[in-house]
């Protein structure tokens, strides 16, 4: 895409990874920092090109901390900001992935997996970081992470992070696996007019009353940019609503816990999921990314068979869509969980299901996706219609 | 060299008496700093201080700038992102030895090669003192430390030369038995255009001197002061005669070579006239 202007909602035909570039100019963002590792780095590619042409910034950090560091120092000076990598760089990030949460800097965090452990498969796929998106980084901290399939919901679920993040002053992860952003499908991207765009909320008193983590009127402070004339101190420590180190547990304890408050109470807000044939289900699905697009058309063949089998389809990863995924377990003999790896969102499923259902996977890794096949066979093994 | 008596300004005095060790040197080179600030003329709203990890890190909560306080050996890297965030404004990094070119190595040699207009001041004590007293790149060989019971066996990093060599355009080296040199020297980093080194030798009593029968403070600095010799002196002198010793001055300083900010702002220029 060459030009920055849309004129009413576009088409366009273009590979998962340039619409994670595309969405994120759109959403506002304006500093990226990254460094090359495969299979996210057609992100930086395009976004190196684009953001300039928008007045923004892109930088090639000498390593993922590096990178990590570079978009929070940005965004604590008011930018919206991105970092793409993948499984390793994933993990080099963490630590300073617990400081965004720390401090509380809006940020958006683009994984687009591959295989692992290690080095693993840095070309093909994997759904390797579903756990460590969500505890990847020590100490207790809130998560989102949204985890599109289909590359419309790449675009906006992209905008959407960009939005959270603002919102609820986090980091927010974006999940895509290498499927996902090395396919190339038509997708339709909204005028811009159409986007609901969210700027995080900055202080409504003079910077003699600001107190950085003044959480009285809401769990998200009220959020000053450095050199804006308001001057304030932030660190990794454990901090007070002043923003200045403490070791009273008292407040470690009632600021860590509402640091959590952020996602936990406002779960309807973040939460997204899509059922797909659930109503009548008396099997079912719960997946997302690519091995959501290979379940869906083996609902429909078994379907035809007669089974009755539905899929839940969480684009919210964490928070886990906890209340629909118990939903259908009380109608549900048995959930499959279908993922490239060897079994992380099962425990999830397993955890808020209580036992309603038999819980079982359909686990494959080594670099190929999760074909259509292999999930219709279990499901048709799970039937008893052999 | 005229005292300010403005630098309460420039100081969160409400969160005073500092916890650094009486007699540590990080005072004196915090002191050479705000001072060197002040004659600057620099509005504080306009300067960050960002630090790592470290008994030097703790500098920026005490003043009254916009601060942070990061990860271990990271500052440079959200410095960066400050100075290409905003580079009309005013950005120091403060380090200590361990924080700067031990876990943070890799981000010092980088920014010295971008030449990104950020000043960082290196507080060398040849020791982790807030960790318990473990050897640095900088401890001297043979010198004991928690983690070198029985004398360092590592070569040292000689941090002016490391920063020459990876492309800074401004090194200086002063030591914490001058604080108005100090000053001097970071003015000269705070002036400069891109990225500036000072490296300060300084004194952790506490836990290098403590082990190396140099446990009283005015002793240490007095040791560390006699090995230090004018840049222009160590000219005339043979390598020989310089072993042991360290360089005090301008080291190394380059003008005239392009700014990171100002060559990205010349590379946006660039794209967005590919548009019209």
């Amino acid at each position: 895409m060459s030009n920055s202007q849309h004129l009413g909602r576009q088409i366009e035909f273009m590979p998962g990874n340039e619409v994670v570039a595309e969405a994120a100019l759109a959403a506002g963002c304006r500093f990226f920092a990254g460094y090359p590792i495969t299979p996210s780095s057609e992100i930086a590619h395009h976004i190196s090109k684009r953001l300039p042409e928008v007045g923004g910034k892109f930088i090639q950090m000498e390593d993922e901390i590096a990178a990590m560091g570079a978009i929070i120092g940005a965004s604590l000076c008011g930018l919206k900001v991105m970092t793409a990598t993948s499984g390793p760089g994933f993990s080099l990030k963490q630590e300073n992935i617990g400081f965004a949460c720390m401090v509380e800097a809006p940020c958006v965090i683009v994984n687009v997996m591959r295989g692992g452990p290690s080095t693993g498969l840095p070309t093909q796929l994997g759904q390797s970081d579903i756990q460590q998106t969500r505890w990847g980084t020590h100490g207790d901290r809130p998560v989102i992470a949204l985890a599109p399939a289909y590359l419309d919901e790449v675009y906006t679920e992209t905008v959407r992070a960009f939005n959270l993040a603002e919102r609820f002053r986090m980091p927010v992860f974006v999940l895509i696996d290498e499927v996902i952003g090395h396919l190339s499908e038509r997708l339709e991207i909204p005028d811009p007019s159409e986007l609901e765009i969210i700027d995080r909320v900055g202080p409504n008193v003079p910077p003699e009353e600001y107190i950085p983590y003044d959480s009285s009127q809401s769990d998200v402070p009220p959020m000053a940019a450095y050199f804006s004339g308001y001057r304030f101190h932030m660190t990794g420590l454990n901090h007070d609503r002043t923003g200045f180190p403490t070791t009273t547990q008292s407040i470690c304890h009632s600021e860590n816990v509402r640091s959590m408050r952020k996602v936990e109470d406002h779960i309807a807000e973040i939460e997204k999921f899509e059922n797909y044939l659930t109503d009548d289900a008396e099997i079912g699905i719960i997946t997302f990314g690519s091995s959501a697009r290979a379940a869906i058309v083996a609902i429909d063949d078994a379907r035809q068979r007669g089974v009755k089998v539905g899929m839940l389809r969480p684009l919210t990863l964490w928070p886990f869509p906890e209340q629909a995924a118990f939903e259908l377990s009380k109608h549900c003999k048995t959930i499959i969980v279908p993922e490239a790896n060897l079994g992380q969102l099962i425990y999830e499923v397993q955890r808020v299901t209580k036992g309603n259902s038999e819980v079982v996977g359909v686990n494959k890794v080594g670099g190929v996706p999760i074909y259509p096949g292999e999930v219709f066979d279990k499901i048709v093994e799970c039937s008893g219609k052999k | 060299m005229p005292v300010s008596l403005k630098l309460e300004n420039l100081l969160r005095m409400e969160h005073l008496p500092h916890m650094w060790c009486p007699g540590c040197g990080i005072g004196i080179i915090v002191k050479a700093m705000l001072r060197a600030i002040d004659a600057m003329g620099w509005d504080p709203r306009d300067v960050a201080v960002i630090s790592g990890i470290g008994c030097t890190s703790r500098a920026p909560g005490y003043l009254n700038m916009n601060t942070l306080h990061t990860t271990h050996g990271r500052a440079l890297t959200f410095a960066t992102g400050f100075k290409l965030a905003r580079p009309d404004k005013q950005v120091i990094v403060i380090s200590g030895d361990g924080d700067a070119t031990a876990i943070g190595g890799n981000h010092l040699i980088h920014s010295c090669r971008r030449n990104i207009d950020i000043t960082e001041i290196i507080v060398n004590n040849n020791i982790y003192g807030m960790t318990g007293g473990q050897y640095s790149p900088t401890t001297p060989l043979g010198a004991k430390a928690a983690t070198a019971p029985w004398g360092m066996v590592e070569p040292s990093f000689d941090i002016a030369k490391l920063c020459i060599g990876a492309g800074a355009t401004y090194v200086a080296r002063g030591h914490v038995g001058s604080g108005v040199q100090l000053e001097r020297l970071i003015r000269g980093g705070l002036k400069h255009k891109g990225f500036a080194i000072i490296e300060a030798l300084s004194n952790c009593h506490t836990q290098f001197g403590r082990r190396n029968k140099l446990s009283d403070p005015i002793e240490l600095i007095n040791h560390i002061a006699a090995k230090t010799i004018n840049v222009k002196e160590a000219a005339k002198i043979s390598p020989e005669e310089m072993r042991g010793k360290f360089a005090v001055g301008i080291l190394f300083q380059e003008e005239g070579r392009e700014e990171y900010c100002e060559a990205y702002n010349r590379l946006i220029q660039r794209a967005q006239a590919t548009l019209h």
